[in-house]
């Protein structure tokens, strides 16, 4: 043998041996997620606590690129489990025939206006997320832009070049502002009016943690985003206030499902199970206001307890079935605004 | 013959011997051979395979049926997307026409002037090589943000956007430019200035007559660069460009926010466009490039002029701090706890916004990435770069590796990206079993800073008589011994060049690797741009301070390498 024959065998093997990676013991689920990098720590160790064989690979992005890459892959579905997505997006995949019915253990004790009404259902709802808006009260009084009290607020002209919000064809909190908007002003009123609020907007961010995450930073007054991250970035110490605009807030739901094409559905009925648990709502209501588990009471210190009441009436079968349409008529629009 | 003692190699008789000797010139040969057409059909296939795809792609639509132009028709009609074609030529224009004049009048204090300290000037100028370009424009944020440091500077203005995106790409792209000019700079003929000045002649024009025509084709080699690097990167427009869409943020936009890879595959052709103009155009003229050396030329010694060197001084230390400051910003701000609130110093961003966060495992993967790359990367280039250059035969493949040699200097890595794509998802692929794996990571960062580190492979090649394969061959000793025995030593520096090279690149590159990362090889440069996404900053900029202090202590390893080989095995050269 020469030695550079024994070179090239060499790191043809090594670069063989890179790719099969390591051979799990365990069973792996691949999940689809759009929950927060900063929650899934938690839900993992709370999921692996009774399943310690399963463990969890996530793909994570924007509500709109899960949901994108979920429908762009159905002819071949990587997926095994659908974890934490909008309501209207896991009922896109209910309706194309993506998604196995099944009713987790102890689903029977769950609120049922949070999860699908078939029976098994197509998918389970963990938690209500909703629009909040971030105000920076040392920006605003520095500036003089005073606190929005409403949703018609922001498109006074003192906001002009102030107000960042989560791009809807990306980001679930997004969508579910123009969502609402539409719901509750009909729908000749709400593109009126994020034809007015359009002209306030400094930036469309590509996710809805950013805007808030921004006027934590004081980097613009008003950031238009969802209590979890309003929440968070309040308590980090931000001088940020939270407002609930009296109109009524946007809502969506984050929900689980089965990718029916599963190779390992008892491992993704495992995780389902937990998704149901009462110690997994315990895990959410540290981030949400509203879980599916009547008996969990969440207290997050600086979400009204009220929440419920103040979000707005939401249909999901509509919203799932002109999502398409209004993120097209959306990006037609908007997306072409350029640079102020 | 009959007086040959039996036995003797001779007895056998010499035209036997002459036999066996081209026998084994022949058999080795074919080794070189194989290797050569094997090193070729690698390159043809992580390179040219996925690119063609790109091209069928295109005119498919989301189903995978042939629809012709129809979707360059739907993007053509689209006034938001047109609009990035023009964004993206007139900020490169700029960026170009920015970087160009201050990159030549640092290469010219390092070249004609007399100043002080010039090793340092450069090395703190080359700065930038070692950031992924992200962090420019995080650091520009911090510095001109609506919270900036030097906001009040912004007057009514926004960093957001063009401003923001021409200065973080001027910083990135400088010493890219700087490298070309200082190397153009070097090589001229002081008799040309002797003739002038006993002429004479004034020093505007000796300038304009003898330094700027002598340098010519390194400033337009240093314009290409610039301009190729600007149009093609992702993390400055992504990070920083606000709602200015670049064609690099459109194709990202397309591919992974809608998942609409034929549209994709049309902006890639799209952006294709411009950089293979600049391509052919350096090309071209490269190659009508003569000699400025001969070997009656003199070497240029600066002499000391007092005004001058104090302007040049002034100018170097200048930009010097001007890059610090950038890069010391962005490593200043991973450390303040609350930005622009509460400037205490705090490990926050690192201990919750990394590890606690579960990011930090990137951070370790990039480092697998850029191990393999220095090392598996930066062995395969050179084998290959030694069969095209060394051996002889295979007339007729060679100018086709050299070609695949050289193309990906051409190809922006989102375009190789969204090829690789293509290519290896399918489950029809026999490859496929690589998608998701680091492997498909090394593969692309390799093949995507390939030409830079050929080149390098072949000058120091190039510097390596031919006669030791000549003699060798006469000697019957295999191509490989003389490989291993005198190329190789000789080599040692230009290989650890080639290394430390792809290492960097592979700790900062983004565009490459964004569409190719799997849950479980996700990457440090990735993470920054899904940190920023995600409004959080403060953890982004730790990162890429983590990948910049890695660069710079992984260059200094390789330096006190590259001491040390000098030391034992380059006496030669002294």
């Amino acid at each position: 043998m020469n030695r550079s024959f024994v070179t090239t065998a060499a790191a043809t093997l090594a670069l063989a041996a890179l790719a099969t990676g390591a051979w799990a013991q365990k069973t792996e689920l691949l999940v689809y997620t759009a929950l927060e990098t900063d929650q899934l720590k938690a839900y993992t160790e709370s999921f692996q606590k009774t399943n310690p064989n399963i463990d969890l690979r996530f793909v994570r992005d924007s509500t709109g690129v899960i949901t994108a890459k979920v429908l762009a892959e159905k002819a071949n579905p990587q997926a095994d489990v659908i974890l934490g997505v909008s309501a209207t997006s896991v009922a896109i995949f209910e309706a194309e025939g993506m998604l196995a019915p099944y009713s987790p253990v102890g689903f029977a004790a769950l609120n049922p206006m949070y999860s699908d009404s078939k029976r098994p259902p197509y998918w389970v709802g963990q938690d209500v997320y909703a629009a909040v808006v971030c105000y920076n009260t040392v920006e605003g009084a520095k500036k003089g832009i005073p606190k929005p009290e409403s949703w018609a607020d922001l498109t006074k002209p003192v906001y002009k070049g102030q107000v960042t919000m989560p791009n809807p064809a990306s980001s679930g909190t997004g969508f579910l502002d123009v969502s609402g908007w539409l719901q509750s002003m009909g729908e000749a009123g709400g593109w009126k009016y994020m034809d007015q609020l359009d002209a306030n907007i400094a930036q469309y961010t590509h996710s809805g943690s950013k805007p808030c995450r921004q006027a934590g930073a004081g980097e613009f007054v008003v950031g238009i985003s969802f209590d979890f991250r309003g929440n968070d970035v309040k308590q980090k110490g931000a001088p940020v206030e939270l407002v609930f605009p009296k109109e009524g807030l946007g809502w969506d739901i984050e929900a689980s499902a089965i990718m029916k094409n599963t190779k390992k559905m008892d491992a993704a009925k495992k995780l389902m199970d937990w998704v149901a648990t009462k110690e997994a709502n315990e895990a959410y209501s540290k981030n949400f206001a509203i879980v599916s588990h009547p008996a969990v009471k969440p207290a997050l210190a600086h979400i009204p307890a009220d929440l419920e009441k103040r979000l707005v009436k939401n249909d999901f079968a509509w919203a799932a079935k002109n999502r398409d349409a209004i993120l097209a008529e959306w990006q037609k629009r908007y997306a072409a605004k350029t640079e102020k | 013959m009959s007086q040959v003692a039996p036995g003797h190699p001779l007895s056998e008789g010499p035209a036997r011997a002459r036999r066996a000797m081209r026998m084994g010139v022949h058999w080795t040969d074919r080794v070189a051979h194989g290797l050569l057409i094997l090193a070729g059909l690698a390159l043809a296939l992580f390179l040219l395979a996925p690119m063609a795809v790109i091209l069928a792609k295109s005119v498919e639509d989301r189903a995978g049926e042939f629809v012709g132009l129809a979707n360059f028709a739907q993007y053509f009609a689209t006034p938001a997307l047109l609009r990035s074609i023009w964004n993206s030529v007139w900020v490169s224009s700029l960026v170009t026409v920015l970087t160009l004049p201050l990159a030549f009048t640092f290469a010219y204090a390092l070249t004609r002037s007399g100043i002080r300290w010039k090793t340092l000037l450069r090395n703190v100028a080359l700065v930038p090589i070692l950031a992924p370009s992200l962090l420019a424009a995080i650091s520009f944020i911090f510095w001109f943000g609506n919270q900036g440091v030097l906001k009040p500077l912004m007057g009514e203005g926004q960093i957001y956007g063009a401003p923001g995106i021409v200065g973080s790409m001027v910083f990135a792209t400088f010493p890219h430019a700087l490298m070309i000019l200082v190397t153009a700079l070097s090589l001229t003929d002081a008799r040309l200035y002797e003739a002038a000045d006993s002429l004479g002649t004034s020093a505007a024009r000796k300038f304009f007559t003898i330094t700027v025509p002598g340098a010519k084709y390194g400033l337009i080699s240093a314009a290409m660069v610039v301009f190729t690097y600007a149009i093609s990167d992702f993390g400055i427009p992504k990070v920083i460009g606000g709602n200015f869409n670049m064609l690099a943020t459109d194709i990202f936009k397309l591919v992974i926010g809608q998942q609409d890879f034929a549209k994709g595959a049309v902006v890639a052709i799209i952006l294709l466009v411009p950089v293979a103009v600049t391509y052919g155009v350096d090309a071209y003229v490269q190659k009508r490039q003569s000699a400025l050396l001969s070997a009656r030329s003199v070497p240029y010694v600066p002499r000391r002029s007092r005004g001058f060197d104090w302007a040049m001084a002034v100018f170097c230390w200048t930009l010097a701090l001007l890059m610090l400051a950038v890069l010391g910003m962005a490593i200043y701000a991973s450390f303040v706890k609350l930005w622009p609130y509460n400037f205490s110093f705090s490990l926050d961003h690192y201990r919750l916004g990394l590890i606690d966060a579960g990011i930090f495992g990137a951070y370790l993967n990039s480092l697998h990435l850029a191990a393999w790359c220095a090392t598996l990367g930066a062995a395969f280039i050179f084998a290959t770069a030694y069969l095209l250059e060394k051996t002889r035969g295979l007339d007729a493949w060679r100018p086709f590796v050299r070609l695949m040699a050289v193309l990906p200097m051409g190809v922006p890595g989102m375009v190789l990206g969204l090829g690789y794509i293509f290519f290896f998802v399918p489950e029809g692929n026999p490859l496929h079993f690589i998608y998701g794996t680091m492997a498909i990571l090394v593969l692309i960062t390799v093949v995507h800073y390939y030409s830079s580190s050929h080149l390098t492979a072949v000058t120091a090649l190039k510097q390596i008589d031919n006669e030791f394969e000549a003699v060798s061959a006469s000697l019957r000793v295999p191509f490989w011994r003389t490989f291993f025995r005198v190329t190789v030593p000789v080599c040692l520096p230009a290989m650890l060049d080639i290394s430390r090279y792809l290492f960097v690149n592979a700790m900062t590159t983004v565009s490459a690797v964004v569409f190719l990362y799997s849950p479980r090889t996700m990457l440090a440069s990735v993470a920054i741009v899904n940190l920023d996404e995600a409004g959080d900053i403060g953890p982004a900029a730790a990162m890429a301070s983590l990948i910049v202090v890695t660069s710079a202590l992984v260059c200094g390893l390789y330096y006190f390498a590259q001491a040390w080989l000098d030391k034992r095995t380059q006496a030669w050269r002294h």
